[in-house]
């Protein structure tokens, strides 16, 4: 089962690198949001330093909803879903995988270029460190958040925009936490490990949430 | 609960003629205790020392809050019967209280908003309790996206379903944001422990308001189920002229039955 597993994770992260895939599209759109806002607020440096955290959590969350809708799709299309719903491996530990490789070509660069990107917002260094540390712990929530979307509208011709309507109102809690998180680590009244568990907590929950919904989803849809 | 009522409705035929009977009736009540309900809260009450005659808003916003809440427990409770126990009605019963939920979460917005405008000098605050109604209405939006985007009724039964059960999270951390975040908001003062806060000059309007409201939801949702069962049988009937030969895979009544491909 392990093995099987293994091979779904590979193929779905060789899929994301090649032609046709959404691979690192993710990084690029998240450079472009963190280009295009100092450009509406204006150049305040000050200003960016404030609000640098939370532009950060905003790009990605909109970033997750890249390559979203293909989650499930193309499995869908070609067949290779209904293989895995016959498969004896539960179509949870499938969906889990699904989404480890999902997170592996979104969530996980952009937690590990923030820093990066942190440099373009006036960022502190311990401030970037807290905003890697708050998006590599909680984008994993927003990616399964993200797939039970995805797998409600894996049988629907244009899920893009409709997967976005259904997801980003459960994202809001893991934004709020990760935002207050970053925020806790520059300073105030609450310590940052408070929000930052809760953080940790929310992706756990939507761990398994997003497994079982997802699974479920995928089982009615056919 | 007698369960073999629940199941007795199950056929649909049986849920059209019962709810004939029983709609006019409610219609009538409903509009009956909202008008006395009205008049009592409009004319009879008196003013508040503090909000003056603002506070009247309260007699609408309160019992829409308490219904765009109880609602979404409805639809909860109708999504649990779709994927648990594949009761025929609960989608029918889950499509109808969407739209209606929607419009209650819509109106306590508003009304939310009329009175915070002289009573906190602003339209809208990103208070905890504001907000995380804010986002009930827009897990409403986005379940009536989700069923206008799926064909199948079954289908998308299932799929609303699971959906509607995931975003119940929302409900609790609405009813309790107000005990939880400290905000402009101010705290439940009818249902508590220790007995209401109001006076009974104001309590006595507010109940008979809520009860005509909840009549008026129910009645709606009752209409609504009836509407939405006639639009699935006619759609098996379309389907059936387009196709005779549908006519073993979608007997009559089994598109409002919800059964979908096995």
């Amino acid at each position: 089962m392990m093995a099987a597993l293994g091979a779904l994770l590979i193929r779905d992260l060789k899929l994301a690198a090649r032609v046709g895939g959404s691979g690192l599209l993710g990084v690029v759109f998240f450079l472009m949001l963190v280009t295009l806002i100092p450009f509406a607020l204006g150049p305040d440096l000050n200003l960016l330093r404030r609000i640098g955290p939370a532009i950060l959590w905003i790009a990605a969350v909109l970033a997750t909803l890249i390559g979203l809708d293909r989650l499930f799709q193309g499995d869908e299309e070609d067949g290779s879903l209904d293989l895995m719903r016959m498969s004896r491996v539960p179509l949870e530990l499938t969906v889990v995988v699904k989404g480890l490789a999902h997170w592996l070509t979104t969530g996980f660069p952009l937690a590990l270029l923030s820093p990066l990107f942190g440099l373009l917002l006036a960022q502190e260094p311990d401030a970037m460190l807290a905003v890697m540390a708050t998006l590599m712990v909680g984008t994993p929530a927003l990616t399964f958040i993200g797939g039970i979307g995805a797998a409600l509208t894996a049988s629907l011709p244009r899920g893009g925009l409709i997967l976005a309507v259904l997801v980003l109102p459960l994202m809001i809690p893991t934004l709020i936490f990760g935002v207050s998180a970053a925020q806790a680590a520059l300073g105030g009244t609450v310590p940052f490990l408070t929000p930052f568990l809760v953080l940790a907590a929310l992706s756990l929950v939507a761990i398994v949430t997003g497994a079982v919904a997802s699974a479920a989803a995928l089982r009615g849809g056919g | 609960m007698p369960t073999s009522l629940l199941w007795g409705l199950a056929n649909p035929t049986r849920f059209m003629a019962l709810s004939a009977r029983i709609l006019p009736w409610m219609a009538g009540l409903s509009a009956l205790v909202t008008v006395a309900g009205l008049y009592l809260a409009l004319f009879s009450s008196p003013a508040d020392y503090q909000q003056g005659e603002t506070v009247r808003i309260m007699y609408i916003h309160v019992p829409a809050a308490w219904l765009a809440l109880a609602l979404y427990t409805i639809m909860s409770a109708s999504a649990l019967g779709t994927l648990v126990w594949r009761h025929p009605l609960a989608d029918v019963s889950q499509k109808a209280a969407a739209p209606i939920g929607a419009a209650f979460t819509l109106l306590c917005l508003i009304t939310g908003s009329l009175w915070g405008k002289p009573m906190w000098g602003t339209w809208w605050v990103w208070d905890a309790r504001l907000t995380s109604v804010l986002v009930l209405f827009l897990i409403y939006l986005g379940i009536l996206a989700l069923w206008r985007a799926i064909e199948d009724p079954g289908q998308a039964a299932r799929a609303v379903a699971i959906l509607t059960l995931v975003g119940f999270v929302n409900i609790p951390i609405v009813k309790f944001s107000v005990d939880w975040w400290n905000t402009l908001h101010q705290p439940a003062s009818v249902i508590r422990m220790d007995g209401a806060t109001i006076d009974a000059s104001m309590l006595w309007p507010l109940f008979v308001m809520a009860i005509g409201l909840t009549l008026l939801a129910l009645t709606l949702h009752m209409s609504g189920m009836r509407s939405e069962i006639l639009a699935r049988r006619v759609r098996s009937l379309t389907l059936k002229a387009a196709d005779p030969s549908a006519e073993r895979r979608l007997p009559l009544g089994a598109g409002s039955a919800g059964a979908g491909p096995a």
